[in-house]
């Protein structure tokens, strides 16, 4: 079943066209990223789906059931906010019980319910404390507990992971993957972060000016992405200039091609190119090499256990054919 | 790069400001220290000793006979606050002090809200304006200018006669208590024009804790299923709280003192200023105008106390 349908969804504020002509479609139980830079039409895109925002043209669906015109508060949808939203004047049991609360369900039921909740997010017993005691990790923990104590049909994430430090963003990805798997419940989640939108993700739509520039599999959206924004914005691939790709006998075409699939040295069956060291950056588990080939700016990822070649040098480079992946002039 | 210097640390500045910088620098206490004193004599003194000058006025009392204040301590002068014409004028102010505060919180939410909210820009200065400029003008003239609107022959009932709502007025005016022969000399007329002399006290300490309330609360609160009712009941309200009884502490209190509306508009009968005013005035009874002045202290001290009971401080 879908969870959640877009046909033909606008968004405009005033004549900036926040969300334009999305079509989208959700399936249940899903784990759907929607990825691209701040002003791309995500988070208006989720807003449409809370019912925050009203689509300006267009249809959306939960459930098959028509959501436009249709107030927040009348959704099972909840979300969970980027800075999220907790009440400060209310403790931590009465922000996840307040859901349940405002749906007439007895106190006794609903306290009950919220610890559990609470417990489900690793922090029970923090009931009687306020939002201000707690740490950005365990706001976030009582913001996701508050959202899922009401069993919505779809959770919502608005960059929730995005105030966290490094090391916490980890471990919550692994957290949230577990729960959304264990819960069955759809997920939507809106991030910046390719990283996480590719580690988390069931499936991506990547944003940009308000249109969904590619909609796949984190695998397809990289190692195939369609158009030069997504393969600049997905990762650090590399986009070559149509003369560099005729010149390796690919047709006149933009193309982009994964750092890790370019070797040094050429090899049978590969296609070689020769260019110039800008730059070697040693990161740790591997070497990025930096050539200009022909005026193209190509970047290498070489394991770290070959030698690099010095700044200057010029250096024969291959990859296999099917990893050069050719796009429209978009 | 001319300001570079070979010294990593750099010589003091010259004169008394360069010493009393480092001096303040090294204790900010003295800083401090120098910055308070000045109003705490203020406070301390001049303020704190008039009242506690004023209390203990209140233990005096007046021989009856000679008009002289007996300097010796008694409670008689509180008992007089209690026998039926001086409780009367209590009542009668504490109950228009109510009335004032909760109508004037009812009336300035909504203006409060939308300029907290949704005025941005051009919008935000014509609200301030709006807000401000009456308090830029005397408030007697604006009392003044209010008993020609609400006088028999005002513009009020000029403007309900072409409505044909002077039926409306008569019926109201016919009321026991609130009427009267017309506004400008019933409680009627005292109400409004306190609420409209003391509204810009209510609406900004309103808007202040509005405008601390972040949006996307609101938005939580119906995502989590709240309707706006709900969400005005288990939010807006109680985090504006705070700011209603700031708000509220000014309304009240300027009610419970004030002597010149009531005298000017309204019935004959007395409010705690204007007893307090006759008392220390054509009376000379000092010591029972002191215990009129710790009427409305201690009403204050007491809302307060309840207010803070009720949590309505939490959420600061």
């Amino acid at each position: 079943m879908t969870a959640v349908l877009f046909q033909q969804v606008s968004r405009h504020f005033g004549a900036v066209r926040a969300v334009d002509s999305v079509d989208l479609a959700i399936a249940e139980g899903e784990f759907f990223a929607m990825l691209g830079p701040s002003g791309s039409g995500k988070t208006t895109c989720l807003r449409l789906m809370a019912g925050f925002e009203q689509p300006t043209a267009g249809h959306i669906e939960i459930f098959g059931e028509t959501a436009e015109g249709v107030p927040p508060y009348r959704r099972n949808v909840n979300t969970v906010f980027q800075d999220y939203a907790l009440f400060p004047h209310l403790s931590i049991l009465e922000n996840v019980a307040y859901g349940l609360m405002v749906k007439g369900v007895a106190k006794a039921e609903r306290l009950k319910a919220a610890e559990e909740a609470l417990a489900m997010v690793k922090l029970p017993g923090y009931g009687t404390r306020r939002p201000g005691q707690l740490s950005g990790g365990q706001r976030q923990r009582v913001a996701l507990a508050r959202a899922l104590v009401n069993r919505p049909r779809v959770l919502l994430l608005d960059e929730p992971l995005g105030a966290l430090d490094l090391k916490l963003r980890e471990q919550m990805q692994e957290e949230l993957k577990a729960l959304q798997k264990s819960l069955g419940i759809t997920f939507v989640f809106v991030t910046h972060d390719q990283g996480e939108a590719l580690s988390m993700a069931d499936r991506i739509a990547v944003f940009n000016d308000g249109r969904i520039q590619q909609l796949g599999t984190p695998e397809e959206v990289y190692k195939r992405p369609a158009t030069r924004f997504v393969a600049d914005f997905v990762g650090s691939s590399n986009v070559l200039p149509p003369e560099f790709v005729e010149t390796l006998g690919f047709g006149r075409h933009h193309a982009s091609l994964r750092p890790e699939a370019i070797a040094l040295g050429g090899g049978d069956g590969r296609t070689q190119f020769t260019g110039r060291v800008t730059a070697a950056n040693f990161l740790g588990a591997a070497n990025r090499l930096t050539v200009d080939a022909n005026g193209a700016r190509v970047a290498a990822m070489l394991p770290a256990s070959i030698a690099v070649p010095a700044q200057g040098e010029t250096v024969t480079l291959s990859f296999q054919p099917e990893d050069l992946h050719t796009m429209d002039g978009a | 790069m001319s300001i570079a210097t070979d010294t990593s640390i750099l010589a003091r500045r010259g004169g008394l400001s360069g010493r009393l910088s480092d001096l303040f620098w090294r204790k900010p206490g003295i800083l401090l220290l120098l910055m308070l004193t000045p109003p705490l004599l203020w406070l301390g003194i001049i303020y704190l000793g008039s009242l506690i000058a004023l209390l203990l006025q209140s233990f005096f009392s007046i021989d009856d006979f000679s008009g002289l204040i007996n300097f010796e301590f008694t409670l008689s002068t509180y008992r007089q606050l209690l026998i039926p014409s001086n409780f009367d004028i209590i009542l009668r102010t504490v109950v228009m002090a109510v009335m004032v505060t909760l109508a004037s919180a009812v009336i300035a939410f909504p203006i409060a809200y939308y300029a907290a909210r949704y005025a941005r820009g051009k919008w935000k200065v014509i609200f301030y304006l709006g807000v401000m400029l009456p308090l830029w003008s005397s408030y007697l003239v604006k009392i003044y200018a209010w008993k020609l609107i609400l006088a028999k022959e005002g513009i009020l009932t000029w403007f309900l006669a072409k409505l044909h709502l002077l039926w409306l007025l008569d019926a109201w005016l016919a009321l026991p208590v609130v009427g009267g022969s017309s506004l400008s000399i019933s409680y009627t007329g005292t109400f409004i024009v306190f609420i409209y002399v003391w509204m810009p006290f209510m609406i900004l300490p309103i808007q202040a804790a509005l405008e601390r309330v972040p949006g996307n609360l609101i938005e939580a609160s119906a995502d989590l299923g709240g309707n706006p009712a709900q969400t005005f009941r288990f939010v807006l309200f109680p985090l504006a709280l705070p700011g209603i009884i700031a708000g509220s502490i000014f309304t009240f209190s300027l009610t419970l003192g004030d002597y010149i509306i009531p005298q000017i508009i309204g019935s004959s009968r007395l409010f705690i200023g204007q007893a307090v005013y006759a008392q220390q005035g054509t009376a000379g009874n000092i010591p029972l105008a002191a215990a009129f002045s710790v009427v409305p202290i201690v009403i204050m001290g007491l809302y307060l106390w309840m207010a803070k009971r009720q949590g309505a401080f939490d959420a600061l």
